[in-house]
């Protein structure tokens, strides 16, 4: 049970996909528009993360090694079709804000990633924890950047108006929703998070020169 | 009809730039851009790819995957046309033009995960599905998106040049301070999209 916890805090904050490993940017930059596409975006990810990566661990001794890496696309690409479906049958909405970014998934470098990196060399039970850890991680990045865009760039939280109702007279930045407004924005944020890192770094550096 | 395939490229290129307006393939993107001569390379392997896997792609759906009803597996029919493509490509440059090969070596197998091959395609399909005279403009639609995603990252890689010799706050330094600086070529990019045809 340890194990497992590690190998998920390992894969969701220690080796964050978006923060720390900079994958990803793609869909993390285009679907941030709301953070509830972005969280939509983060959940089908995990999806696909969690079922490639218990599958490629399961065949990871019967794919030859010159074709692992198109055998784990066809992998992948399966899954994503599959949740494509799904979403497109179930919540339409979601399909057209997201649009072409989930069939985009197939080649989502963290889902390749995570095959080549830990799902062809670990069991299936702790490829589908890592899944569900970068998953997770993938998730939080894009529902932090989702929030910060469509609180600034359209002043609601979820499609609420909070912004004005907590501060009279304020008006939304449209530049926080066009395509310019997405590279700053995760640009802020990831330079944040590594403010954050150093600090707790040192902060450790600090305790173990105490002892 | 020279004048749609004409438009067709000036959007791609300028309008609806790849990676400025539409976000598709921003991983090499940033990955590539430190230098201008290998985004060159990069960017010259990516137009040849996406232009010939534009064609390819759109022939198959027309050709094979509608008249069998097959419709839903576009996204996986169309990645392994690509990957095979980037296969052929490797394999040719290696042995024809061996010099370009070992400039490009690293990075020819980095253009089957660029989500702007993948990207052109299926709006190729999507949005000019049907006949052949459609075929020209799906071609020329990918090669112009190549373009400007070779057009893109030559022009960053120039501003990244400059950045190098800046001091920013130690947070900011590497990816982030280049995100803002991709925001600010993006504000310069946003321009285009008030010309409408």
């Amino acid at each position: 049970m340890k194990k497992y916890l590690e190998i998920l805090k390992d894969a969701a904050i220690t080796k964050n996909p978006t923060f720390v490993q900079l994958l990803g940017m793609c869909p993390t930059l285009a679907v941030t528009t709301s953070l509830l596409n972005g969280l939509s975006m983060g959940v089908a990810v995990t999806v696909v993360l969690i079922c490639s990566g218990t599958i490629i661990s399961l065949l990871r001794r019967l794919i030859p090694d010159s074709v692992r890496i198109a055998s784990y696309i066809v992998i992948i690409s399966a899954f994503v079709t599959a949740v494509q479906l799904v979403i497109r049958a179930y919540l339409p909405a979601v399909d057209a804000a997201l649009g072409i970014f989930i069939p985009l998934i197939v080649v989502n470098c963290i889902v390749l990633g995570r095959a080549e990196a830990f799902a062809s060399k670990h069991t299936p039970g702790e490829a589908a924890v890592d899944g569900l850890g970068s998953g997770l991680g993938f998730t939080v990045a894009l529902a932090l950047v989702g929030f910060v865009r469509e609180f600034l760039g359209s002043g609601t939280i979820l499609g609420g108006t909070p912004l004005e109702l907590a501060i009279p007279f304020a008006k939304p930045m449209l530049f926080f929703v066009l395509p310019a407004g997405a590279f700053v924005t995760l640009g802020f944020v990831i330079a944040a998070v590594n403010a954050l890192r150093r600090a707790s770094e040192k902060r450790r550096f600090e305790k173990e020169k105490k002892l | 009809m020279i004048t749609k395939l004409l438009l067709i490229l000036f959007t791609a290129i300028f309008i609806e730039n790849y990676i400025f307006s539409k976000f598709y393939g921003v991983c090499p993107f940033l990955g590539v851009s430190k230098d201008p001569a290998t985004a060159v390379g990069m960017g010259l392997a990516v137009t040849g790819v996406m232009t010939v896997s534009g064609a390819a792609t759109w022939l198959l759906y027309r050709f094979v995957l509608v008249p069998f009803g097959l419709t839903y597996l576009d996204t996986l029919a169309f990645i392994l046309v690509i990957a095979a493509l980037v296969q052929a490509l490797e394999l040719f440059l290696k042995k024809m033009i061996p010099s370009l090969y070992r400039a490009l070596g690293i990075y020819l197998p980095l253009i089957t995960t660029n989500c702007a091959v993948l990207g052109a395609a299926l709006t190729g399909i999507s949005d000019f599905e049907g006949t052949l005279e459609h075929f020209a403009s799906a071609v020329v639609y990918s090669f112009g998106s190549a373009l400007g995603f070779l057009f893109a990252i030559v022009l960053f890689a120039g501003v990244r040049k400059r950045l190098e010799s800046a001091l920013p706050p130690k947070a900011f330094q590497g990816i982030p301070l280049a995100l803002i600086s991709a925001g600010l070529v993006a504000i310069a990019f946003s321009g285009f999209s008030g010309m409408r045809f």
